[in-house]
């Protein structure tokens, strides 16, 4: 159905609601392209020569590729293991609920709620007894984990939308919840699926306390190769907004080829 | 579809019922063993060492003091403060990002030129690692002699305000819901994309402005994906740290210091294990009681 | 299917390294594409469902995903256990200043000439202390060689975490390094670091709005020379602030510049018995004249101006005087860097009531914890990196305005080195006459001259430097700021057991 075009106000407010929430990150590709003198000189220039030195600056000793590459496969991996153990489980919330499921459900999602600074010690001794710091493994499993619940309940709320009569003639037809899982929820939910991936890549993507703190010189993702820019010594306005748009861009474009897949699947469940 | 029908189908039949209930425990028990693994194996940890002296600075002086770890943190009018932050930071960018929220999501929803692109624009702050995001506005928005908001104060003929000396947290609140309230906006959005057209343009016939079909039609609508928004936002809310150290370290005074930054200095200062661990306990004790009304409000709503 | 995919996820040997990543950047675009299924509107994906005929069509891209994320996840795991120490290759922590990015981009010279490779870990300040200290305190082992001060050095010393230093050969030349910085970097007389620099804190002013003014800066000024000339500089309508100091509340932020006031105001952080003296005259006089000051005349925000924003503000011509680390000055005086480069001057740290520990003395070294197994190598780093010849080496790359300053004497002999940073003869006489053995005018049961050389302090002090920061804010008065300090510190040594 067509939905009637907006009247010239409507769209002028919602063009600028748009700019306004975009602008912080503008202003820091922007300045990104200054030198650091021109990065904090008042009044802001908007008409400057643009530089590539502070992306140059920022690239030099730090090895982006490194950080980049396990941002990537750490934010990949730790998905497809979250992935692999919540549907299952989601499946079987949906399909076979009993009187606990609701509780269940409750139960997971609050084991988000542990504040990670509290528990530093334990789970790093841990991984120092299993031979873990300083490796993607490690990130791999802390990030599936923290990402679990959501990504159990987004499929959980996907499946609830699928219309049971399928599963039940499926059924009858002898085939097990193994064949259902694999023949009948998988292509049905796949929609589903992708965008509970995709917000769990987001998350492990932007995660920053344990990437810091459980790796050395191999593991570091980007949130480490951030921290060196958080507080050096002199002006680096521009070198941090030109590290920041370095870390920030391939999420950002990624995220933006995702963004419409991922609301459907937040909210499928949630608007019926 | 409710939960109550969807039981009554699962007894439906009675051979079915008890064949689900034993494979459903074989596809749940990874997730929930490995869960519980996860929230209890450093839980535990965490509860044996509240009761003991331990700082990782001090390796021979460790031993069990009882619940002394608890008292001195209860006898800290620190934590109290740290307690009342966390509320207060949680409430009001709750409150800042689902009135944004909607707001934006109304208007994006609207079908205007360029709408693929406003989205994306109004989207991407969720994308932004949280230190990054904190450091944009510290150095580049908030600095009131080099940042862009003083300049434009001082042009309309303001003083540039000292964002994180006079209203700390404030500016925290800024930052944090400039972050979320994306979040909010792409639920809210495709919970509209889902609405009746038919109804709104029926209530339109009966002469309902718009503020009227929004209040009667649309929020009623909405108020499931809102509720799932503040379940979601609010548990990432209470382990906001990274936006706290960059910018304002906890201050002035303790005007930003929440529990969670609370036990980071804690830990991470002091190496206080014994001192973080018993704050993290409480921690845990004080989100499972937030937990439980929310999620009871909000669990309603999920089957509903 | 599901569980046993798991089990055999489980159970794929951690050790099988070196995965190629060529098999994963296959797998990432047979990820995606299967992500890209179909969009299916809800109610054609029901109309859908219902005839089983073309669910069975879907059967190829649904495998295709099955089979994508399942092989991401077994691939994914061989290629996670990339890491692990190898040999001859040093694992450094080291932290993002300047002089130490300089060490970053000049250690393949060491490499050239020792064959020894080495991974870098460069953090800020916060998080490298965080990350070090939770390594070495559980005994992980994952660095070889960490970059810590003065602060840790001798209580790690203590702890045994740390490596003696030893003899590092006749061509080191151990005596050549100050004395003052090698007893901060020793416990009971033995060393466990080297310093890579070191610096005290000293008077930046600017001549040319001293003479503007008609002031002169004398070559000993006291607090209240510095309050008269701020008054005099503060012109806020031309971005001119007469004085900027510390704010951002931290242990190593604002109490460093605040415990060197204390200390020539006569006051300490605590007496012989450990009982904390925040209440106590010398602390109200030098607190109610620090926040006086600022509010008077420093910059607006203080309180989140650390050693970094001032440094800017100073650079760029914001500032008329700056208090704070010598280290500052080879950026001050840089005119690539420094918009006030040509103008700026510097004097001694001020006085109040005594000299006696009105100026400070840090530095960052480098040292090998007790859990490295690749001792010898890393000593050899050690040596290389804060030896005369690295000096050298800086002066001749990177310029002698940029070496590493405040650890040799040999370097303040250097004519090079004099010319191109005029600032050395004082930055030497602060370094030596800076004393961490008696940094205040009462004796006192700790070391350290900004600090307080006991573990508890970067807590106590971190949360003191709140509390100076709300009355700085105005949020409280001074005296309120000092009485809820003194009772958290209070609370703190008692819980240490320092206070029976």
């Amino acid at each position: 159905m067509e939905q009637e075009k907006a009247s010239l106000t409507g769209t002028i407010v919602a063009w600028l609601a748009a700019f306004v929430m975009f602008f912080p990150i503008l202003w820091m590709v922007i300045t990104a392209f200054k030198t650091e003198e021109q990065a904090i000189a008042i009044p802001p220039l908007l008409l400057f020569r643009p530089v590539l030195s502070s992306f140059g600056a920022a690239l030099a000793q730090s090895g982006y590729i490194h950080f980049a590459e396990n941002s990537l496969i750490v934010s990949l991996c730790s998905t497809a293991l979250a992935v692999l153990i919540a549907f299952p489980a989601a499946y079987a919330m949906a399909f076979q609920p009993g009187k606990r499921t609701q509780d269940l459900l409750v139960w997971m999602l609050s084991t988000k709620m542990l504040p990670p600074v509290g528990v530093l010690v334990p789970i790093y001794l841990i991984f120092r007894d299993t031979d873990l710091l300083d490796t993607r493994t490690s990130l791999v499993i802390v990030d599936a984990l923290i990402n679990l619940p959501i990504v159990i309940w987004m499929l959980f709320s996907f499946f609830r939308d699928i219309p049971r009569d399928i599963l039940e003639a499926a059924h009858m037809d002898g085939v097990g919840p193994r064949g259902q899982m694999i023949h009948l929820l998988l292509p049905l939910a796949a929609p589903g699926i992708a965008s509970a991936a995709l917000l769990a890549i987001i998350l492990s993507w932007n995660e920053a306390f344990w990437s810091i703190n459980l790796t050395a010189a191999h593991a570091g993702t980007l949130a480490t190769f951030i921290a060196r820019y958080s507080a050096p010594e002199g002006l680096f306005w521009a070198k941090l907004s030109a590290a920041s748009v370095l870390a920030v861009a391939p999420i950002l474009i990624f995220g933006s080829l995702a963004q419409r897949r991922m609301v459907r699947g937040l909210t499928v469940g949630a608007v019926k | 579809m409710g939960a109550t029908t969807l039981q009554a189908q699962a007894m439906a039949g009675d051979s079915l019922a008890r064949h689900r209930r034993r494979s459903s425990w074989l596809l749940l028990s990874p997730a929930v063993i490995l869960l519980a693994l996860w929230a209890f194996v450093p839980l535990v940890m965490t509860l044996l060492y509240s009761f003991q002296r331990y700082n990782l600075l001090y390796p021979e002086r460790r031993g069990f003091i009882g619940v002394r770890n608890y008292s001195l943190l209860l006898s800290d009018p620190a934590f109290w403060t740290a307690i009342i932050n966390t509320v207060m930071l949680v409430l009001s960018v709750l409150v800042i990002t689902i009135v944004a929220g909607i707001l934006i999501s109304l208007l994006l929803n609207q079908n205007f030129p360029g709408r693929a692109v406003a989205r994306l624009m109004a989207i991407a702050p969720f994308f932004v690692l949280p230190p990054v995001a904190a450091l944009i506005w510290k150095n580049l928005l908030f600095n009131p002699i080099s940042g862009l908001i003083g300049w434009l104060f001082t042009r309309v003929g303001l003083h540039p305000v000292a964002w994180f000396t006079t209203s700390p947290m404030l500016a925290l609140v800024i930052i944090v819901a400039w972050e979320w309230t994306p979040f909010a906006t792409l639920i809210l959005l495709t919970a509209l994309q889902s609405l009746d057209t038919d109804q709104l343009e029926a209530a339109r016939m009966d002469g309902a402005g718009p503020v009227n079909r929004v209040i009667y039609i649309v929020l009623p609508h909405l108020a499931r994906p809102i509720a799932i928004t503040i379940m979601m936002e609010s548990i990432f809310l209470l382990s906001i740290f990274a936006e706290i150290l960059t910018t304002t370290a906890g201050g002035p005074g303790e005007a930003t210091t929440t529990l969670t930054y609370l036990i980071y200095i804690r830990a991470l200062l002091d190496f206080n294990i014994g001192g973080a661990s018993a704050a993290g306990v409480l921690a845990i004790v004080l989100a499972n009681i937030v937990a439980v009304f929310l999620m009871s409000a909000v669990a309603r709503n999920i089957e509903a | 299917m599901e569980e046993k995919s798991v089990a055999r996820f489980a159970r794929t040997p951690l050790a099988a390294k070196g995965a190629s990543l060529r098999a994963l950047s296959r797998l990432f675009p047979l990820l995606l594409q299967a992500l890209q299924v179909p969009k299916l509107q809800a109610p054609t994906l029901k109309a859908q469902a219902k005839e089983g005929s073309t669910v069975m069509q879907n059967r190829l891209p649904r495998a295709r995903l099955l089979a994508a994320t399942l092989a991401a996840a077994l691939v994914g795991s061989g290629v996670l256990a990339a890491g692990g120490a190898e040999a001859a290759t040093l694992t450094i922590a080291t932290v993002n200043n300047p002089d130490m990015l300089i060490m970053q981009k000049l250690s393949p010279e060491f490499t050239k000439e020792t064959g020894i490779g080495l991974n870098w870990v460069v953090l800020d300040e916060n998080t490298l202390r965080e990350r070090v200290t939770t390594d070495i305190a559980t005994k992980s082992g994952t660095f070889d060689i960490v970059t810590i001060g003065t602060f840790e050095t001798p209580q790690w010393g203590k702890n045994g975490w740390l490596d003696p230093i030893g003899d590092l050969g006749a061509a080191y030349d151990m005596n050549d390094i100050f004395p003052s910085v090698r007893a901060g970097l020793s416990y009971k007389g033995t060393l466990y670091a080297v310093p890579f620099y070191a610096e005290s804190s000293m008077t930046y002013y600017r001549k040319d709005l001293f003479q503007a003014a008609g002031l002169t800066m004398p070559t000993e000024p006291t607090y209240d020379d510095i309050a008269k000339f701020a008054d005099k500089l503060n012109d806020p309508s031309k971005g001119v602030y007469g004085i900027c100091l510390r704010g951002l509340p931290g242990w190593g932020e604002n109490m460093a510049f605040l415990t060197t006031l204390v200390n020539t105001f006569g006051g300490a952080w605590f007496d012989m018995k450990w009982e904390p003296l925040l209440t106590s005259a010398p602390w109200e006089k030098a607190i109610s004249f620090y926040v006086d000051l600022m509010k008077r005349d420093g910059p607006p925000n203080a309180t989140s101006n650390g050693f970094t924003e001032n440094l800017a503000l100073f650079s760029t011509g914001k500032c008329g005087m700056w208090i704070d680390a010598t280290v500052a000055a080879g950026y001050l005086y840089d005119p690539a860097k420094s918009k006030v480069a040509a103008d700026v001057g510097v004097a001694p740290a001020p006085i109040a009531v005594t000299p006696h520990g009105a100026h400070w003395l840090w530095s960052w070294a480098l040292a090998i914890p007790s859990t490295s197994r690749q001792e010898a190598d890393a000593k050899k780093f050690l040596a290389w990196a804060t030896s005369k010849s690295y000096i050298d080496l800086v002066g001749r790359t990177d310029g002698w305005v940029s070496a590493p300053p405040g650890t040799r004497e040999s370097t303040y002999k250097n004519q090079d080195y004099l010319k191109a940073a005029p600032f050395a003869p004082l930055v030497e006489q602060s370094i030596l006459t800076a004393d961490p053995e008696h940094p205040t005018l009462n004796p006192v049961p700790y070391t350290g001259v900004q600090f307080v050389g006991i573990p508890e302090f970067q807590g106590i002090g971190t949360t003191v430097g709140q509390d100076i920061a709300a009355a700085l804010a105005g949020q409280t008065s001074v005296s309120q700021a000092l009485a809820k300090a003194q009772a958290s510190t209070r609370r703190s040594m008692i819980d240490a057991g320092y206070i029976q």
